[in-house]
């Protein structure tokens, strides 16, 4: 978690990054494309957290999988440690696999149940070929660092609960010691108290090993607890990339504002209080894109931009929106830096009037109370 | 929120016992619970996998399989007891007077029959209804769950609707009769953050426009904050704490519930400090001996001689009707959580 200078070269640098499902459109075919990453971009820094997070369908785990080299991109480019990976096949992408690896949300479906610990966890080890001292080395290290008791490294899987099974996992994956670890939903099938165990392992290895995380998840909370900064998805694009703490205090895009003010704080008293931030209708999916911003069918913004002077609108169902919302795909407009939001109106400030005011003795309705 | 004027509970959970065979004898699942809800409140019952927090309510509801059974304890809705009733009694019950949602909003309808048809079955399972009426109930319960377009949904099968929608129409099932109870198992575990308010929104207003009173069977504690009223917390099959929401929070009088609490990430708290964890991992169900369940992992008895072998009995600890099962409780009264 410590803060290392930006100037240090990425480890992970993703430009640009599309991945589309399905076929194109063809002759006869219409095409039932999905379009499940659309033009990501971002790096990750040697020692840093980058967050992820994002509702159902918004590709964040498909862009996990992409930067794993697990799945090929239709465009882009993924470069690591200096190299350009994108779509690297045979040895080099074997070599590659020890460097960066995957711990993935089940730990009851990811771990083969007839394998011993030992087994599991030093697999990746005899695949490459090391020496039995070396081996023993490492798998005995590794299982002190994900706090398991090596004794008991000749049992199965079933013999541990569902934490420690999660431990595992992730002694697998860093007994190759990888420079990148990428996380899918690691501690979402857990209890809240053992979700509190793993959390605080994976920022004690960090700590120690200088490792980086591609953290995914859909609980805000958790991803901002353990990352550095955090990336915002929505339907396949990036819609804001800020700091851990900026992205609470300052949210600049209108589908993170509505995210936070939608998640409830274990605080009686604050959630009293609190306003929140009616969305109009569902998340839409990647198979049918609405045009432009993909977030406009249900953005409070895009509506109070309607009614200010200046800004051309149209018509869109039954009622009217800014042109640029419904025409033109907003850029994130920092770029890869902190702070920077996918959004036409990424300025405005939001102001919310009675109508759309879900709880009126709200005085105040900021979502600083959360800041 | 809590402004109801003192009345009977309409479900009044007392001692209920439920156990399942074990190797050495039977274990018990639902250890002496005691809950009960009034109408228009909204009662959180809390707790981690295998802390019974379900099991109490499909025992309440008779949806036990064999080889579990309900032991001992009354389940009195509305006064009547439902633990002595066969299947069929309970049938006249379920829906009309108490309903029950689950977390799975997809296995709780049937693939091969539109909505529409769904909903009216459930209309005229209590009820003589033409089809007609049946018809333009079950739009107007759509109506209530807020699906739009309800005349032309009606005619859609379940894989039609997305997850939110889904348990919208299970909502709508489950307060077709005007239940007096509601129970909602984990209602929105499988919804994404933006959809989970809108149903649980709905929850909160279907409570007070009909007066039901609801439980909601959760582990998230932000949802309990922003919806209920009390919360009973349950561990290893017991209620170990009971009370209001703001009281529980502000002062938690049980270790476990204070530990859970600070062992949850905030998004209002700085992100510098390590989680506070409870070490060890929950009991198997069933499978504590003497003493209290939590002690092996409690920060503030284990080892203690008392803890290892005296069954912390659930008592009165503060003003109102705050319970504590812990033997050391009067050690948490003045160092309330600092948030």
């Amino acid at each position: 978690m410590n803060m290392r200078p930006a100037t240090s070269p990425p480890l992970l640098k993703v430009t640009n990054l599309v991945k589309t499902f399905g076929s194109d459109s063809g002759l006869l075919d219409k095409g039932t494309s999905v379009r499940a990453v659309d033009g990501i971009s971002f790096t990750i820094r040697q020692g840093e957290t980058l967050g992820l997070v994002g509702e159902t369908g918004s590709g964040k785990s498909t862009l996990g999988r992409l930067v794993l080299n697990l799945i090929e991109p239709t465009s882009g480019r993924i470069e690591f440690d200096g190299r350009d990976i994108t779509g690297i096949k045979g040895a080099d992408a074997r070599n590659l696999r020890g460097a960066m690896q995957m711990v993935f949300q089940d730990p009851y479906g990811s771990l083969d149940p007839r394998m011993t610990v030992n087994r599991l966890v030093s697999e990746p080890l005899v695949i490459r070929g090391y020496g039995k001292d070396e081996i023993a080395a490492r798998l005995e290290s590794t299982l002190l660092q994900v706090g398991i008791d090596p004794r008991m490294g000749k049992r199965y899987p079933h013999e541990f609960s569902g934490g420690q099974r999660q431990r595992i996992g992730i002694a697998r994956a860093l007994v190759l010691s990888p420079k990148l670890l990428v996380l899918d939903e690691p501690v979402s099938a857990l209890d809240v108290s053992i979700q509190a165990q793993i959390l605080n392992l994976l920022r004690d290895i960090q700590r120690r090993t200088g490792i980086s995380y591609l953290f995914i998840a859909h609980d805000l909370a958790v991803v901002r607890h353990i990352s550095d900064r955090v990336a915002v998805m929505y339907l396949g694009r990036m819609v804001e990339l800020s700091s851990s703490a900026g992205l609470y205090r300052a949210p600049r895009h209108p589908y993170t504002k509505a995210l936070l003010s939608a998640i409830p704080t274990p605080d009686p008293g604050l959630e009293k209080t609190r306003y929140r931030i009616p969305l109009h209708g569902e998340i839409g999916s990647a198979a049918s894109m609405p045009s432009g911003c993909s977030f406009h069918p249900r953005c409070f913004r895009a509506r109070h931009a309607a009614r200010q002077s200046g800004v051309e609108t149209e018509a869109w169902r039954d009622e009217r929106l800014p042109s640029v919302c419904i025409r033109q795909t907003p850029e994130l407009d920092g770029g890869d830096t902190e702070g920077a939001a996918a959004c036409h109106f990424a300025d405005l400030a939001d102001s919310f009037d009675e109508r759309t005011t879900e709880k009126t003795d709200t005085s105040s309705p900021t979502l600083h109370a959360i800041a | 929120m809590s402004t109801t004027t003192p009345t009977r509970p309409v479900l009044d959970i007392r001692s209920l016992r439920t156990v399942f065979p074990g190797p050495s004898g039977p274990l018990p699942i639902v250890n002496d619970v005691s809950l009960s809800v009034r109408s228009g409140e909204m009662l959180a019952v809390v707790g981690e996998s295998g802390s019974g927090k379900s099991m109490t309510f499909m025992s309440a509801l008779g949806l036990i399989e064999k080889p579990g059974k309900v032991e001992s304890g009354q389940v009195l809705v509305d006064g009547v007891d439902l633990v002595p009733l066969s299947r069929r009694e309970l049938r006249a019950h379920w829906g009309a007077s108490i309903s029950m949602i689950f977390q799975d909003p997809l296995s709780g309808l049937n693939p091969v029959f539109t909505v529409g048809d769904q909903l009216m079955e459930v209309l005229r399972a209590h009820r003589t209804l033409s089809r007609a009426a049946a018809r333009k109930e079950a739009i107007e319960l759509l109506e209530r769950v807020q699906i739009p377009d309800p005349h032309r949904r009606l005619k859609d099968f379940p894989h039609q609707f997305s997850g939110g929608m889904r348990q919208r129409v299970l909502t709508a099932m489950a307060i077709a009769h005007r239940p007096k109870v509601l129970i909602a198992d984990e209602p929105t575990t499988a919804l994404d953050v933006t959809v989970q308010a809108q149903v649980l929104d709905l929850i909160d207003a279907l409570r007070r426009d009909f007066g039901m009173a609801v439980v909601l069977i959760t582990h998230d504690l932000g949802l309990v904050a922003r919806h209920a009223d009390r919360m009973s917390v349950m561990y290893a099959g017991r209620v170990v704490e009971e009370g209001t929401v703001p009281e529980v929070f502000a002062s938690p009088r049980h270790p476990y519930t204070r530990s859970l609490l600070q062992s949850i990430p905030r998004l209002d708290t700085p992100v510098d400090a390590d989680l506070m964890t409870i070490r060890g991992q929950p009991p198997l169900p069933g499978t504590v001996r003497e003493g209290c369940a939590f002690e092996s992992r409690c920060y503030l008895g284990r080892g203690r001689v008392d803890c290892l072998r005296i069954q912390p009995v659930l008592r009165n600890v503060g003003e109102g009707a705050h319970l504590s099962a812990c033997h050391f409780h009067d050690s948490l009264q003045d160092n309330a959580l600092s948030a």
